[in-house]
């Protein structure tokens, strides 16, 4: 027999209930922990190998704890490969944004927006590499591009659009283009049209009423829009090795990161480079959300009733 | 006034113009790699000479079509069926509970989303490879999950949040079990959802190259891995075939993103979690 006494055991049986009575009204119960499975997953695959990485990264194979740092930011073919990805992220980021807000505020007031949304879906399925080697065909100098221009007599010789930085830009205006606009798109239709109704009705031509009624409600959009656009197309990767001139000008930071790790197998240099274009990723992004707080934050559509 | 309407008019068909253009060019793009497909040789004309399909062949046989896409369904299917068991559980939890550290909960699963593959995949791929996963199938299945698990328990939570919590206390009521309410009410109700997040994991995955190519060994590379290193090795093979596999994959996406289509609005595929919208 245990020597456990009858009270006791009952005693504890309580204290156990009313532990789980003070998790429960905390909302932890069993179906809370139907979280566990997803929650560890993501802890394992993604939290500790970043910080796995992070560590690797003050490992290097040779030198003090900063060594891949230094090397990384003395050795020239290394580092300037953040401007040249830079150079390609920026400008395919404010394109795509100009590009998208007009014809976002076009294709708002169309009533069938399924087809277009549906062909500009396409682009984001099929992928950077289909799209790279579709524009080997079509940009190059035999291409349809080419000899369309050539025959209405804008240009006279083929004009070099792949093995280039121009090739990589294309890829990435046709590649992010799409995601940008839906993104704007969901954000323009989320304004309450009576906003801009009422603006109209007191005389704003289209101008003004974008100006001061749309402008102002969709700085916080631009700038998630921005931040997500701008960190994908930091990454680029196929596009820059298949379009681009990867040992050249579209070297990037995720071809320097691809050499340290898959060429060299020098493993820390590569972690080292992944954890340096992350944290550029996070300094643009924490600018423009930076940004962001000095414009109106505040609800888009006006209140219920 | 004459001359605002003749501007606004303008701007409009300016505006059109532009996307035209684009979709025009789009359009160009992909029909390019179709007809250069099937072209005998195409070199200097608007179009080649003459038709053939036997760069299919050729391409099936040359790249192992067969062994790829037997791999990339196997991959693609056992994401699918993960990301299901893991993701929908943990939304139907999200959508249900209130709990202290649930916004810290909500950013874990985002920032897989945020964070770009590259970024995260080179550190995951040492990982995975130090474990001993990497190189082969199970690796890739592990890389692909870390973005579908958060992927489809950000589309399902607004889904299962829509559903009235009191349609389950009344299946209690009449003394359903868990199992019981798994299976002959929530299931039905979530099907839907379910069905949608899915399919938009499986067109992801099918497209995902980056992880992927970081974590294939020789045996467990997806389509678009191979098409990337056809590409790559371009002058190898005779260009006409690396289009015919691309047309090959181009079907592969493309098939389930139709079907997928009936399910779902395509801006789900970019914005993630539907919008209410006004």
């Amino acid at each position: 027999m245990s020597t456990v006494s009858i009270p006791a055991a009952r005693e504890r049986a309580e204290e156990r209930r009313d532990l789980r009575q003070w998790l429960a009204l905390r909302g932890i119960d069993g179906v809370t922990l139907l979280l566990a499975p997803a929650a560890i997953f993501t802890l394992a695959l993604f939290v500790y190998p970043f910080l796995y990485g992070l560590v690797l990264s003050f490992r290097p194979n040779e030198g003090d704890w900063l060594g891949n740092y230094r090397t990384f930011f003395t050795d020239p073919f290394l580092h300037t490969t953040i401007y040249k990805t830079l150079w390609l992220a920026l400008p395919a980021t404010f394109i795509n944004i100009i590009a998208s807000v007009p014809v976002a505020m076009r294709v708002r007031l169309m009533k069938r927006q399924r087809l277009l949304t549906t062909i500009l879906v396409v682009p984001i399925t099929l992928g950077t590499v289909l799209i790279a080697e579709g524009l080997l065909n079509y940009l190059g100098p035999q291409g349809w591009f080419n000899r369309v221009l050539m025959s209405i007599g804008l240009i006279s010789s083929p004009i070099r659009l792949v093995h280039n930085y121009w090739g990589t830009l294309i890829s990435l205006i046709i590649s992010g283009f799409p995601f940008t606009f839906l993104l704007t798109l969901s954000y323009v239709t989320g304004i309450d049209p009576s906003l801009e109704q009422a603006a109209a009705t007191l005389g704003a031509k289209p101008w003004e009423r974008f100006r001061h009624i749309f402008l102002p409600l969709l700085v916080p959009g631009f700038a998630i829009t921005f931040a997500l656009t701008f960190v994908q197309m930091f990454s680029v990767f196929p596009s820059a090795v298949l379009l681009g001139e990867p040992a050249g000008e579209t070297r990037v930071i995720s071809i320097a990161a691809y050499t340290a790790a898959y060429e060299q197998y020098n493993d820390s240099m590569a972690a080292a480079i992944a954890m340096i274009m992350g944290a550029v990723q996070l300094v643009i992004v924490s600018i423009v959300l930076g940004l962001r707080g000095a414009f109106y934050r505040g609800p888009a559509n006006t209140a219920k009733g | 006034m004459n001359r605002d309407a003749l501007l606004s008019k303008l701007w409009v068909t300016a505006v059109w113009g532009v996307v035209t253009l684009f979709v025009l060019n789009l359009g160009a793009m992909i029909a390019t790699v179709i007809v250069n497909s099937f072209g005998t040789r195409w070199f200097g004309t608007w179009l080649p000479p003459s038709f053939t399909t036997h760069w299919y062949t050729d391409a099936w046989a040359e790249f192992q079509l067969g062994d790829v896409l037997l791999v990339t369904f196997q991959i693609v299917g056992l994401v699918v069926l993960f990301s299901g068991l893991l993701g929908v559980p943990a939304a139907y939890a999200l959508a249900r509970r209130e709990f202290p550290g649930k916004r810290l909960i909500l950013l874990l699963f985002l920032l897989p989303l945020m964070v770009p593959p590259i970024t995260f995949g080179i550190p995951l791929a040492s990982v995975l490879y130090k474990a001993g996963f990497a190189g082969s199938m199970s690796g890739v299945v592990l890389a692909n999950l870390v973005p579908t698990v958060p992927f489809v328990i950000l589309v399902m939570v607004p889904f299962i949040e829509q559903i009235d919590p009191r349609v389950e206390d009344a299946a209690r009521v009449f003394g359903a079990g868990t199992f019981k309410l798994f299976t002959h009410v929530l299931l039905p109700l979530l099907a839907p959802g379910i069905l949608a997040a899915l399919l938009l994991v499986l067109v992801r995955t099918i497209a995902m190259f980056e992880l992927t190519f970081f974590t294939a060994g020789p045996s467990s590379q997806t389509l678009v891995v191979a098409l990337y290193y056809a590409v790559y090795a371009a002058g190898v093979r005779a260009g006409q075939s690396i289009d015919a596999m691309a047309v090959i994959y181009m079907l592969t996406t493309l098939i389930w993103l139709l079907v997928a289509l009936r399910f779902v609005n395509p801006t789900q595929i970019v914005t993630r979690a539907k919008r209410e919208t006004a």
